[in-house]
């Protein structure tokens, strides 16, 4: 039985609220607030990007895990937003956890959904018995065009997890994933900013996905709802999430600790991952989670994990991921954000 | 701005904080050196800089050189880390009313500054408090 | 070894000298103090610039000057320790002739600094610190001398005042230069006022970006006797380094090269620093010239600053630094400043320094430094 050995998370202390969004582009925050359930969202400092958010959570897997990073035979880092077109994220991590020379990497984008590729990749080559030890990283610094609904949303934020067969926090009895083409979310080569399809996002990309994958996995592993103790869904805004749990019959209280949004905002690869660790950070031996994440263009994967008792020693190794969320923050002011964000042109 | 082999060749020391001690007096170098300035000796083992320590000194830099110009004002320290070696890097994540001498920091891995929009970015550590 | 005497001085008006190059303001300079000397023929040059390359493109920099200044096929050598390369290129042109290798030596410093802009500026001074350890990280010189003033006012109490009341008195003492960048007074409510650059550093607490040269005669003391010019002799010279990165140093607002070096050159010149008359030191910084005159022994080690409210180092005091008004008021083009500052001394000692003179003057004694007191040359010399 192959799962997860470690998890690590990194949240940016930074944030900005939507009101302050919403004041520069004349925008209506309370029906922004409202109809996305969005409060405030992560914002990362200038000097934080995809591959130094990979590093710090990857270090805080590695806490957990208790293993020497040179056992580790492959480092994924699932972003749609690294830091270069071309130059792995992977081999920086890699290198700066200790696992080269001997460790097989690759960068994966599947819009919000690479981190649970890389998830589905790590786990399934420890299954197969190809590496002892897989460390997958789902990791974003997200941009939102200026005064576009997304930019209420786009986040930062980070979640690591070491796979291996021993000595196991949670095993993964059971993988499932659910693809299609669907121009719902994307953004072209050298474009700066992603575009979408508005209402098109919903009801037959992010809804459609979500329940086919979360049926499909449930169908395969002979499992309802009612059995789960709780279930973290993608969250590209706050109503997303719930409505989804509504229509495929889980409760409030299941998705709930992994129901981080309205206070992170939408952190793409590393959403439904960071879901998954706030609800390991609080969760029980023998509690059963489902994960499923959403991609868009779009899929989604689905995981059964089933904790172990070992989580009691190790989720205090490392910082929670509320404590991440809810402590230390610091508030932006939209000119500050705007200069975080490089959205505004300088000279050459 | 290093070349990227200058770059390159410090990764050891940038990413992993690895260092030598000297097995004849035990000081320890970061980055490594071939001769020690303690006793001169010339044999070292390797070795890992402890990640947390205590500012001795810091200052807030307000006209920076040319690759940090779009970070200032930014701050730095030196922090003589718990084993003892100490270390210049940035101290970020805090309000300039936090850098008193003594304060406690840790090491993050962060991004140092870029080539521009088309070169090379440089990562390494910096100084959070803890 | 022979005894060598300084025959002649050469200095122009420093500042921001848009209309000329690097090579015109040397030579220029270079030949005021051929003149000044009475010679026409010369053994040796020798140069001291820290980085004509990283501000003007050029290296090879002694053999061009050789050229510019019409003094081909003489040998002619470029030395550099960061901001101390002057102070380096006399002692290096000491050693030649008290060591009967040459006779006549042309000593020179450039330094041409406004043909890039401010932060490239910054960069180029930055090189004089540990590129990979201090410079990858945004350090500045500044910055790391900000983190010794840090230092010393944490340790030894030293007052934001204190270290203003250089820069006061530097300025006092500049604005009886006609050759400084700054002939002009401050105020310490002035400097307190100023613009941040590294805190608690303001501008004012900064020696300046400044384009100039120093050029002095060096000769056989016996020749120049012969001669019959006024001679000054150099009768001491002493050089020691430092680690390289700040946070190498076991005392971080300590300088421990130009202590050392100041014991040999006093040593050599059978003097103790009780008997120097005038001192022009190396103020890149208002917290440097604290330092500097406690690593001198001028005063017990932390008391620099209180020595400074006291005026022990005013015109007037028991020790004057920086008659010339010191890199902050006169300016530091930073090869050129360690040879100015003998050219000073000389000046001093020859009782020509106008309203600047200190009476009685037959000591006097030049701290030169580079970077955070990686290298320290300091010389000492005496009116015959």
């Amino acid at each position: 039985m192959a799962g997860i050995i470690g998890y690590g998370a990194y949240i940016p202390r930074n944030r900005i609220r939507v009101e302050e969004i919403a004041k520069v582009w004349g925008a209506d925050a309370p029906s922004f607030k409202k109809g996305l359930m969005l409060e405030e969202k992560s914002v990362p400092s200038p000097d934080q990007d995809t591959i130094t958010m990979s590093v710090e959570s990857s270090k805080r897997a590695l806490k957990r895990a208790g293993i020497d990073a040179r056992e580790i035979g492959a480092v994924y880092v699932g972003s749609e937003s690294h830091p270069y077109a071309v130059k792995p994220s992977g081999t920086v991590l890699a290198e700066a956890i200790g696992a080269t020379p001997a460790v097989h990497t690759a960068d994966l984008e599947f819009a919000c959904k690479a981190g649970t590729e890389g998830m589905f990749i790590a786990l399934n080559l420890v299954r197969s018995g190809a590496v002892k030890y897989a460390l997958a990283v789902g990791a974003d610094t997200s941009q939102g065009a200026p005064g576009d609904a997304l930019e209420y949303s786009a986040a930062a934020g980070a979640a690591a997890f070491v796979f291996g067969a021993e000595p196991l926090l949670a095993e993964v009895p059971e993988t499932y994933s659910y693809t299609t083409d669907m121009p719902d979310f994307w953004r072209r080569e050298n474009m700066y900013y992603p575009r979408h399809g508005g209402r098109f996002t919903g009801d037959p990309a992010y809804f459609a996905h979500v329940t086919g994958s979360a049926r499909g996995i449930m169908a395969k592993a002979g499992l309802k709802p009612a059995d789960f103790k709780y279930v973290v869904f993608h969250q590209p805004n706050g109503k997303f999430p719930l409505r989804v749990g509504e229509i495929l019959g889980f409760t409030k209280a299941q998705i709930e600790p992994g129901w981080l949004v309205s206070k992170l905002g939408n952190t793409y690869s590393g959403s439904s991952p960071l879901g998954l660790t706030a609800t390991l950070d609080i969760a029980q031996a023998g509690d059963l989670i489902l994960l499923v994440s959403y991609g868009s263009g779009a899929g989604s994967d689905s995981f059964v994990i089933r904790v172990t008792k070992r989580i009691d020693e190790v989720r205090d190794l490392a910082p929670r991921t509320r404590t991440l969320l809810d402590t230390n923050k610091v508030y932006l002011e939209y000119g500050a954000y705007a200069k975080f964000r490089r959205k505004i042109r300088k000279a050459e | 701005m290093p070349t990227p082999s200058r770059y390159w060749r410090e990764i050891p020391q940038r990413y992993r904080l690895e260092a030598g001690k000297c097995k004849a007096c035990g000081f320890i170098a970061f980055p490594p050196r071939v001769i020690c300035p303690g006793c001169g000796g010339r044999e070292f083992g390797p070795t890992k800089l402890a990640e947390a320590g205590r500012l001795l000194t810091h200052t807030i830099i307000r006209v920076p050189p040319g690759p940090f110009e779009d970070q200032a004002p930014y701050a730095v320290g030196i922090a003589e880390l718990d084993d003892g070696v100490r270390l210049t890097a940035q101290v970020v994540d805090c309000d300039f009313s936090c850098l008193v001498v003594g304060l406690r920091v840790r090491l993050e891995f962060r991004k140092l500054s870029e080539e521009g929009a088309a070169g090379v970015i440089y990562y390494g550590y910096k100084f959070v408090p803890e | 070894m022979r005894d060598v005497a300084i025959i002649g001085v050469g200095m122009t008006k420093w500042g921001e000298l848009w209309d000329k190059s690097l090579r015109t303001i040397f030579t220029e300079t270079a030949l005021l103090a051929l003149a000044d000397a009475g010679v026409d023929k010369i053994d040796s040059m020798v140069v001291g610039c820290m980085s004509s390359g990283l501000f003007v493109g050029q290296e090879h920099l002694a053999s061009l000057l050789a050229d510019s200044l019409g003094r081909i096929p003489v040998p002619a050598a470029r030395v550099e320790s960061a901001c101390s390369s002057g102070g380096l290129a006399l002692r290096q042109g000491f050693m030649e002739v008290a060591s009967g290798m040459s006779d006549i030596v042309l000593v020179g410093g450039v330094e041409k600094m406004t043909d890039v802009t401010g932060c490239e500026a910054t960069f180029a001074l930055g090189t004089a610190a540990d590129q990979e350890y201090e410079g990858y990280h945004g350090l500045t010189f500044p910055g790391l001398y900000a983190m010794m003033a840090v230092d010393h006012m944490h340790r030894h109490g030293t007052t934001r005042e204190q270290l203003a009341l250089v820069a006061v008195k530097n300025h006092d003492n500049g604005s009886r230069n006609p050759l400084a960048q700054f002939p002009f007074k401050i105020t310490v409510e002035g400097v307190l006022n100023s613009v941040l650059v590294a805190d608690p550093l303001r501008i004012l607490d900064c020696s300046p970006i400044t384009d100039g040269a120093a050029a002095v005669v060096l000769a056989p003391a016996e020749l120049a006797r012969k001669m019959k010019k006024p001679a000054v002799r150099i009768t001491g010279s002493g050089q020691a380094t430092d680690t390289i990165a700040l946070s190498s140093r076991r005392d971080l607002s300590w300088l421990e090269s130009t202590h050392l070096a100041a014991a040999k050159a006093l040593a050599m010149a059978g003097r103790k620093v009780q008997d120097i008359h005038l001192f022009e030191v190396h103020d890149c910084f208002t917290i440097a010239e604290i330092m500097v005159t406690e690593a001198l022994g001028l005063v017990e080690k932390g008391r620099g600053g209180k020595a400074v409210e006291e005026g022990l180092t005013a015109r007037g005091g028991r020790f004057p630094v920086n008659p010339s008004g010191g890199l902050k008021a006169k300016g530091h083009p930073v090869g050129a400043t360690g040879v100015a500052q003998a050219v000073e001394i000389v000046k001093q000692l020859r009782g020509e320094a106008g309203d600047r003179q200190i009476k009685g003057a037959r000591l006097g004694l030049a701290q030169n430094m580079g970077g955070t007191g990686g290298s320290s040359v300091v010389h000492v010399f005496e009116a015959d």
